[in-house]
Protein backbone atom coordinates (compact mmCIF):
# COMPACT_ATOMS: atom_id res chain seq x y z
CA UNK A 1 0.00 0.00 0.00
CA UNK A 2 2.88 2.52 0.83
CA UNK A 3 4.62 1.68 -2.55
CA UNK A 4 1.30 2.14 -4.28
CA UNK A 5 1.78 5.32 -2.57
CA UNK A 6 4.88 6.28 -3.55
CA UNK A 7 4.85 5.25 -6.90
CA UNK A 8 1.47 7.49 -7.48
CA UNK A 9 2.82 10.98 -6.14
CA UNK A 10 5.98 10.19 -7.91
CA UNK A 11 4.22 9.59 -11.47
CA UNK A 12 1.97 12.57 -10.65
CA UNK A 13 4.22 14.13 -10.00
CA UNK A 14 6.19 13.93 -12.93
CA UNK A 15 3.11 14.15 -14.53
CA UNK A 16 2.12 17.50 -13.77
CA UNK A 17 5.77 19.12 -13.65
CA UNK A 18 6.46 17.59 -17.00
CA UNK A 19 2.57 19.30 -18.43
CA UNK A 20 3.79 22.36 -16.87
CA UNK A 21 6.92 22.67 -18.70
CA UNK A 22 5.08 21.92 -22.08
CA UNK A 23 3.09 25.06 -21.56
CA UNK A 24 6.24 26.96 -20.58
CA UNK A 25 8.77 25.77 -22.45
CA UNK A 26 10.44 27.98 -25.18
CA UNK A 27 11.40 25.65 -27.74
CA UNK A 28 7.96 23.73 -29.62
CA UNK A 29 10.37 21.05 -29.75
CA UNK A 30 11.15 20.79 -25.90
CA UNK A 31 6.78 20.82 -25.51
CA UNK A 32 6.29 17.30 -27.19
CA UNK A 33 8.93 15.43 -25.90
CA UNK A 34 7.33 16.95 -22.21
CA UNK A 35 4.49 15.84 -23.78
CA UNK A 36 5.30 12.87 -24.29
CA UNK A 37 6.76 12.61 -20.88
CA UNK A 38 3.29 13.35 -19.61
CA UNK A 39 1.59 10.58 -21.57
CA UNK A 40 3.89 8.30 -20.47
CA UNK A 41 3.84 8.74 -16.59
CA UNK A 42 0.31 8.80 -17.05
CA UNK A 43 -0.76 5.50 -18.76
CA UNK A 44 1.99 4.10 -16.13
CA UNK A 45 -0.72 5.68 -13.17
CA UNK A 46 -3.48 3.21 -15.47
CA UNK A 47 -1.59 0.53 -15.47
CA UNK A 48 -0.65 0.69 -11.43
CA UNK A 49 -4.24 1.59 -10.95
CA UNK A 50 -5.58 -1.57 -12.80
CA UNK A 51 -6.66 -0.26 -16.30
CA UNK A 52 -4.00 -2.26 -18.21
CA UNK A 53 -5.06 -2.34 -22.06
CA UNK A 54 -6.15 1.52 -21.48
CA UNK A 55 -2.29 2.36 -20.31
CA UNK A 56 -1.02 0.10 -23.02
CA UNK A 57 -3.01 1.75 -25.69
CA UNK A 58 -2.26 5.22 -24.20
CA UNK A 59 1.26 4.65 -24.77
CA UNK A 60 1.17 2.76 -28.96
CA UNK A 61 -1.62 5.58 -29.45
CA UNK A 62 -0.37 8.99 -27.84
CA UNK A 63 3.42 8.45 -27.48
CA UNK A 64 3.42 6.09 -30.69
CA UNK A 65 1.15 7.91 -33.05
CA UNK A 66 -0.44 11.79 -32.00
CA UNK A 67 3.58 12.99 -30.46
CA UNK A 68 5.36 11.61 -33.20
CA UNK A 69 2.98 13.64 -35.34
CA UNK A 70 3.42 16.51 -33.36
CA UNK A 71 7.12 16.07 -33.73
CA UNK A 72 6.73 16.01 -37.42
CA UNK A 73 5.02 18.42 -38.22
CA UNK A 74 7.03 20.85 -35.43
CA UNK A 75 9.87 20.00 -37.25
CA UNK A 76 8.80 20.09 -40.76
CA UNK A 77 7.25 24.02 -40.31
CA UNK A 78 9.96 26.03 -39.89
CA UNK A 79 9.79 27.44 -35.98
CA UNK A 80 13.30 27.80 -35.00
CA UNK A 81 13.06 31.78 -35.04
CA UNK A 82 10.24 31.92 -32.17
CA UNK A 83 12.81 30.16 -30.10
CA UNK A 84 13.18 32.83 -27.59
CA UNK A 85 9.89 34.05 -27.06
CA UNK A 86 7.94 33.61 -24.19
CA UNK A 87 4.73 34.46 -23.32
CA UNK A 88 4.93 38.30 -24.10
CA UNK A 89 2.97 39.63 -26.53
CA UNK A 90 4.14 42.15 -28.98
CA UNK A 91 1.37 44.57 -29.25
CA UNK A 92 -0.48 44.49 -25.91
CA UNK A 93 2.66 44.33 -23.79
CA UNK A 94 1.79 41.30 -21.71
CA UNK A 95 -1.30 42.10 -20.11
CA UNK A 96 -3.16 39.18 -20.84
CA UNK A 97 -0.92 37.32 -18.61
CA UNK A 98 -2.37 37.97 -15.01
CA UNK A 99 -5.81 37.80 -16.26
CA UNK A 100 -5.75 34.55 -18.07
CA UNK A 101 -3.74 33.34 -14.80
CA UNK A 102 -6.38 34.81 -12.55
CA UNK A 103 -9.40 33.23 -14.70
CA UNK A 104 -6.69 30.34 -14.52
CA UNK A 105 -6.99 30.19 -10.56
CA UNK A 106 -10.73 31.09 -10.61
CA UNK A 107 -11.63 27.77 -12.92
CA UNK A 108 -9.05 25.05 -10.54
CA UNK A 109 -10.13 26.50 -7.45
CA UNK A 110 -14.07 25.98 -8.81
CA UNK A 111 -13.10 21.82 -9.57
CA UNK A 112 -11.89 21.35 -6.31
CA UNK A 113 -14.14 22.75 -4.64
CA UNK A 114 -16.94 20.19 -7.09
CA UNK A 115 -14.39 17.45 -6.26
CA UNK A 116 -14.55 18.51 -2.39
CA UNK A 117 -18.02 18.57 -2.24
CA UNK A 118 -19.05 15.77 -4.14
CA UNK A 119 -21.08 12.68 -2.51
CA UNK A 120 -22.03 9.24 -4.06
CA UNK A 121 -25.29 8.83 -4.65
CA UNK A 122 -26.36 6.38 -2.10
CA UNK A 123 -28.07 3.48 -4.35
CA UNK A 124 -24.59 4.42 -6.96
CA UNK A 125 -23.03 1.33 -6.43
CA UNK A 126 -26.33 -0.92 -6.48
CA UNK A 127 -27.09 0.43 -10.38
CA UNK A 128 -24.58 0.03 -12.11
CA UNK A 129 -24.91 -2.14 -15.79
CA UNK A 130 -21.35 -3.12 -16.15
CA UNK A 131 -19.12 -4.91 -13.31
CA UNK A 132 -15.36 -5.17 -13.65
CA UNK A 133 -14.99 -8.54 -12.96
CA UNK A 134 -12.09 -10.19 -11.05
CA UNK A 135 -11.60 -13.19 -12.57
CA UNK A 136 -10.94 -12.13 -16.44
CA UNK A 137 -8.16 -10.07 -17.56
CA UNK A 138 -9.03 -6.03 -17.99
CA UNK A 139 -8.45 -6.55 -22.26
CA UNK A 140 -11.02 -9.50 -22.12
CA UNK A 141 -13.11 -7.75 -19.97
CA UNK A 142 -13.44 -4.69 -22.01
CA UNK A 143 -13.60 -6.72 -25.23
CA UNK A 144 -16.32 -8.36 -24.23
CA UNK A 145 -18.36 -5.17 -23.75
CA UNK A 146 -16.95 -3.24 -26.56
CA UNK A 147 -18.10 -5.56 -29.06
CA UNK A 148 -21.58 -6.42 -28.06
CA UNK A 149 -23.39 -3.30 -25.87
CA UNK A 150 -20.54 -0.71 -27.22
CA UNK A 151 -20.49 -1.96 -31.07
CA UNK A 152 -22.38 0.85 -32.13
CA UNK A 153 -20.23 3.26 -30.70
CA UNK A 154 -17.41 1.61 -31.74
CA UNK A 155 -18.03 1.34 -35.44
CA UNK A 156 -18.87 5.00 -35.29
CA UNK A 157 -15.59 5.76 -33.87
CA UNK A 158 -14.01 4.18 -36.60
CA UNK A 159 -15.99 6.11 -38.78
CA UNK A 160 -14.35 9.38 -37.15
CA UNK A 161 -11.04 8.00 -37.64
CA UNK A 162 -11.75 7.34 -41.56
CA UNK A 163 -13.15 10.90 -42.00
CA UNK A 164 -10.26 12.08 -39.93
CA UNK A 165 -7.64 10.67 -42.33
CA UNK A 166 -9.44 11.42 -45.64
CA UNK A 167 -10.01 15.39 -43.87
CA UNK A 168 -6.14 15.50 -43.16
CA UNK A 169 -5.62 13.97 -47.11
CA UNK A 170 -7.62 15.96 -48.63
CA UNK A 171 -5.99 19.51 -46.63
CA UNK A 172 -2.96 18.85 -47.15
CA UNK A 173 -3.04 17.31 -51.04
CA UNK A 174 -1.25 19.85 -53.58
CA UNK A 175 -1.42 19.61 -57.14
CA UNK A 176 2.03 19.89 -58.51
CA UNK A 177 2.70 20.96 -61.89
CA UNK A 178 5.31 18.82 -64.22
CA UNK A 179 4.31 15.60 -62.50
CA UNK A 180 3.69 12.83 -64.55
CA UNK A 181 -0.04 10.76 -63.27
CA UNK A 182 -1.11 7.68 -64.46
CA UNK A 183 -5.12 8.20 -65.66
CA UNK A 184 -6.95 5.04 -65.20
CA UNK A 185 -9.54 5.88 -67.71
CA UNK A 186 -6.97 6.54 -70.08
CA UNK A 187 -5.45 2.94 -69.78
CA UNK A 188 -8.87 1.07 -69.45
CA UNK A 189 -10.74 2.88 -72.67
CA UNK A 190 -7.81 1.85 -74.79
CA UNK A 191 -9.08 0.01 -77.54
CA UNK A 192 -7.75 -2.81 -79.80
CA UNK A 193 -7.77 -0.65 -83.28
CA UNK A 194 -5.68 2.10 -81.61
CA UNK A 195 -3.10 -0.11 -80.12
CA UNK A 196 -2.49 -2.66 -82.32
CA UNK A 197 -1.29 -2.38 -85.91
CA UNK A 198 -1.50 -5.47 -88.52
CA UNK A 199 1.92 -4.80 -90.79
CA UNK A 200 2.85 -7.11 -93.72
CA UNK A 201 6.14 -7.30 -93.05
CA UNK A 202 8.24 -7.99 -96.24
CA UNK A 203 11.33 -10.72 -96.01
CA UNK A 204 14.53 -9.62 -95.15
CA UNK A 205 13.47 -5.47 -94.69
CA UNK A 206 11.46 -5.40 -91.86
CA UNK A 207 9.14 -3.19 -90.75
CA UNK A 208 9.18 0.97 -89.93
CA UNK A 209 7.59 2.18 -86.98
CA UNK A 210 5.88 5.26 -87.05
CA UNK A 211 5.93 5.71 -90.08
CA UNK B 1 -2.58 10.53 2.88
CA UNK B 2 -0.93 7.53 2.30
CA UNK B 3 -4.03 5.78 0.93
CA UNK B 4 -4.88 6.56 -2.49
CA UNK B 5 -8.38 7.19 -3.02
CA UNK B 6 -10.52 8.80 -6.06
CA UNK B 7 -10.05 12.35 -4.59
CA UNK B 8 -5.84 12.07 -5.50
CA UNK B 9 -6.89 11.08 -9.29
CA UNK B 10 -9.64 13.54 -9.24
CA UNK B 11 -7.34 16.04 -8.08
CA UNK B 12 -4.66 15.28 -10.08
CA UNK B 13 -6.67 14.96 -13.23
CA UNK B 14 -7.96 18.92 -12.19
CA UNK B 15 -4.42 20.04 -11.82
CA UNK B 16 -3.43 18.83 -15.65
CA UNK B 17 -6.68 20.16 -16.32
CA UNK B 18 -6.40 23.51 -15.27
CA UNK B 19 -2.17 23.48 -17.01
CA UNK B 20 -3.42 22.60 -20.44
CA UNK B 21 -6.50 25.83 -20.09
CA UNK B 22 -3.62 27.91 -18.83
CA UNK B 23 -1.66 27.04 -22.13
CA UNK B 24 -4.44 28.02 -23.83
CA UNK B 25 -4.68 31.29 -22.75
CA UNK B 26 -1.17 32.74 -22.11
CA UNK B 27 0.23 31.00 -25.21
CA UNK B 28 1.20 33.65 -27.95
CA UNK B 29 3.66 31.21 -29.27
CA UNK B 30 2.42 29.16 -31.99
CA UNK B 31 -0.75 27.07 -32.71
CA UNK B 32 1.15 24.25 -32.09
CA UNK B 33 1.25 24.89 -28.28
CA UNK B 34 -2.48 25.16 -28.29
CA UNK B 35 -3.32 21.69 -29.40
CA UNK B 36 -0.52 20.08 -27.31
CA UNK B 37 -2.60 22.14 -24.53
CA UNK B 38 -5.94 20.89 -25.80
CA UNK B 39 -4.32 17.27 -25.57
CA UNK B 40 -3.39 18.07 -21.93
CA UNK B 41 -6.89 18.74 -21.08
CA UNK B 42 -8.39 15.48 -22.78
CA UNK B 43 -5.55 13.60 -20.93
CA UNK B 44 -6.71 15.26 -17.87
CA UNK B 45 -10.53 14.26 -18.51
CA UNK B 46 -8.99 10.36 -19.90
CA UNK B 47 -7.59 10.15 -16.13
CA UNK B 48 -11.23 11.47 -14.53
CA UNK B 49 -13.01 8.45 -16.33
CA UNK B 50 -10.47 5.66 -15.58
CA UNK B 51 -10.37 6.91 -11.57
CA UNK B 52 -13.86 6.95 -11.57
CA UNK B 53 -14.36 3.53 -13.66
CA UNK B 54 -12.04 2.16 -10.93
CA UNK B 55 -13.61 3.11 -7.80
CA UNK B 56 -16.84 2.67 -9.02
CA UNK B 57 -16.23 -0.57 -10.50
CA UNK B 58 -18.04 -0.17 -13.56
CA UNK B 59 -16.28 -0.69 -17.04
CA UNK B 60 -17.99 2.06 -18.71
CA UNK B 61 -15.86 4.50 -18.02
CA UNK B 62 -12.95 2.52 -19.69
CA UNK B 63 -14.84 2.26 -23.13
CA UNK B 64 -15.50 5.98 -23.12
CA UNK B 65 -12.22 6.63 -22.57
CA UNK B 66 -11.17 4.42 -25.60
CA UNK B 67 -13.50 6.88 -27.35
CA UNK B 68 -12.15 9.41 -26.48
CA UNK B 69 -8.41 8.50 -26.98
CA UNK B 70 -9.77 7.93 -30.84
CA UNK B 71 -11.81 11.42 -30.95
CA UNK B 72 -8.21 12.98 -29.75
CA UNK B 73 -6.31 11.37 -32.57
CA UNK B 74 -8.26 12.59 -34.96
CA UNK B 75 -8.49 16.17 -33.64
CA UNK B 76 -4.85 16.10 -33.74
CA UNK B 77 -4.45 14.71 -37.01
CA UNK B 78 -6.97 16.95 -38.92
CA UNK B 79 -5.51 20.13 -36.80
CA UNK B 80 -2.40 19.78 -37.62
CA UNK B 81 -3.15 18.77 -41.04
CA UNK B 82 -5.01 22.89 -40.87
CA UNK B 83 -1.86 24.33 -39.31
CA UNK B 84 0.24 22.97 -42.23
CA UNK B 85 -2.29 24.22 -44.81
CA UNK B 86 -1.97 27.74 -43.00
CA UNK B 87 1.65 27.73 -42.73
CA UNK B 88 1.71 26.72 -46.84
CA UNK B 89 -0.73 29.53 -47.66
CA UNK B 90 0.80 32.42 -44.96
CA UNK B 91 4.22 31.28 -43.59
CA UNK B 92 3.69 31.80 -40.23
CA UNK B 93 1.66 30.13 -37.19
CA UNK B 94 2.36 32.83 -35.02
CA UNK B 95 -0.54 32.88 -32.46
CA UNK B 96 -0.83 37.26 -32.84
CA UNK B 97 -0.52 37.49 -36.39
CA UNK B 98 -3.23 34.82 -37.38
CA UNK B 99 -6.17 37.88 -37.55
CA UNK B 100 -7.46 36.89 -40.95
CA UNK B 101 -10.95 36.82 -38.90
CA UNK B 102 -10.78 39.96 -36.89
CA UNK B 103 -11.61 38.59 -33.63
Amino acid sequence: MIAHSVFFYVFSLIAIISAVMVTVSKNTVHSVFFLILDFISISCLFIMIGAEFLGMIMLIVYVGAVAVLFLFVVMMLNVAEQKGQWFSSRWDGGTHIPIGLLVSLIIFFEIIIVIGGWKYKADLLNSLSINISTEVTNTRSIGNVLYTDYILLFQISGMILLVAMIGAIVLTYRERAGVKRQSYVKQISREREEGVDLVEAERNKGVKIDA
Amino acid sequence: MLSIGLGHYLTLAAIIFTIGIVGIFLNRKNVIVILMSIELILLAVNVNLVAFSIFINDLSGQIFTLFILTVAAAEAAIGLAIIVVYFRNSDTIRVEEIKNLKG
